[in-house]
């Protein structure tokens, strides 16, 4: 009966996981696929890339891509698809545009009026700084005011 | 002065609030208003043997609404629509997007029908052409077949009555 036992559980059985979706048959079509899917962005999960998402739509738009770079589209003409149905957001990075100069500029644009307002500040500052001459006998009072302090604190 | 200047730029920090509070960050807005509604030939939904295309529609201003069976929001909004389609001001169709032709039909049966007819998109492939990211939505579609108006999420009385009347209203006239 242990034998029969053993020889059930050193035989090799199917194994039920699945890989991950299937790969196209092409690793460079799936090359250029993921290539793609990382600039893209997925309009459901919209902070997620066409690569990463999970969602239904990511799928769909994978598979569509999949299809057109099978149709030997270039590059530009699957973006070009679909910027034309989803508009300028379905590119991860923001194109370089009249409309977008705001977006890419603005934080560096923000930095430098920081960066310059604190160089005046600071300049005006130092010019309130004015040198005062102290005479000997000021001095001595101050030290005495000042070690008078610290013997109470 | 210093006092004013800061009061300055907070006063602009609220007023990018206050506007910035009142859109939808997940709204995207779609690059088809104003371009010719995307050329499609699909199954009617009811009757398999039968197509529908937009070009069908010319001539019309009609709606084209986005719908599923799984779709819980479209449930939300089927009212609104039913309203919209007993009072004729314009045909509406549907398009059922990534659905089983069963589920489909049976939700009509349940939840009343204000499609003059429904295309079965069962793959979505007509939805990509469409620009459809989310379930439902809405298009207004004139005439001479031109998209004027997309409504993205269910359509609520305000909606309808604020943008999507009027415009079907204008686009008769024209």
């Amino acid at each position: 009966m242990r034998w029969l036992a053993l020889i059930v559980l050193l035989m090799p059985g199917p194994a039920w996981a699945e890989e991950a979706k299937p790969l196209a048959e092409d690793p460079v079509a799936e090359a250029r696929l993921k290539q793609l899917a990382v600039e893209l962005r997925c309009l459901v999960c919209q902070n997620q890339t066409l690569a990463d998402s999970n969602a239904p739509l990511a799928e769909d738009l994978r598979r569509e891509v999949r299809e057109m770079i099978a149709k030997n589209m270039s590059d530009q003409e699957i973006i070009d698809f679909l910027v034309q149905r989803y508009g300028d957001f379905v590119l991860y990075r923001p194109p370089w545009k009249a409309s977008t100069t705001l977006l890419w500029i603005g934080p560096f644009f923000l930095l430098g009026i920081g960066a310059a307002a604190l160089v005046v500040a600071l300049r005006r500052r130092a010019q309130k700084l004015v040198d005062v001459p102290v005479t000997d006998e000021e001095r001595r009072r101050v030290e005495q005011l000042l070690s008078q302090g610290a013997r109470r604190s | 002065m210093k006092h004013y200047l800061v009061l300055a730029v907070f006063a602009v920090l609220v007023a990018l609030l206050s506007v910035g509070l009142t859109l939808n960050p997940r709204e995207v807005p779609s690059p088809l208003i104003n371009k010719p509604a995307p050329h499609f030939q699909l199954p009617q939904l009811r009757e398999a043997a039968k197509v529908f295309s937009e070009r069908d529609v010319i001539g019309k201003v009609w709606l084209l609404n986005v719908w599923a069976s799984w779709c819980v929001s479209c449930r939300e909004e089927h009212p609104v629509l039913l309203e919209l389609a007993k009072s004729n001001i314009a045909p509406i169709y549907g398009l059922n997007y990534k659905d089983k032709r069963e589920d489909g039909l049976a939700w009509l049966q349940r939840f009343g029908n204000p499609y003059q007819l429904s295309a079965f998109d069962s793959e979505g492939k007509v939805g990509i052409d469409y620009g459809v990211y989310g379930v439902p939505e809405t298009y207004v579609i004139d005439k001479q077949g031109v998209i004027r108006y997309k409504q993205i999420g269910p359509l609520d009385d305000d909606v309808v009555a604020k943008k999507i009347l009027p415009l079907v209203k204008e686009l008769r006239n024209k």
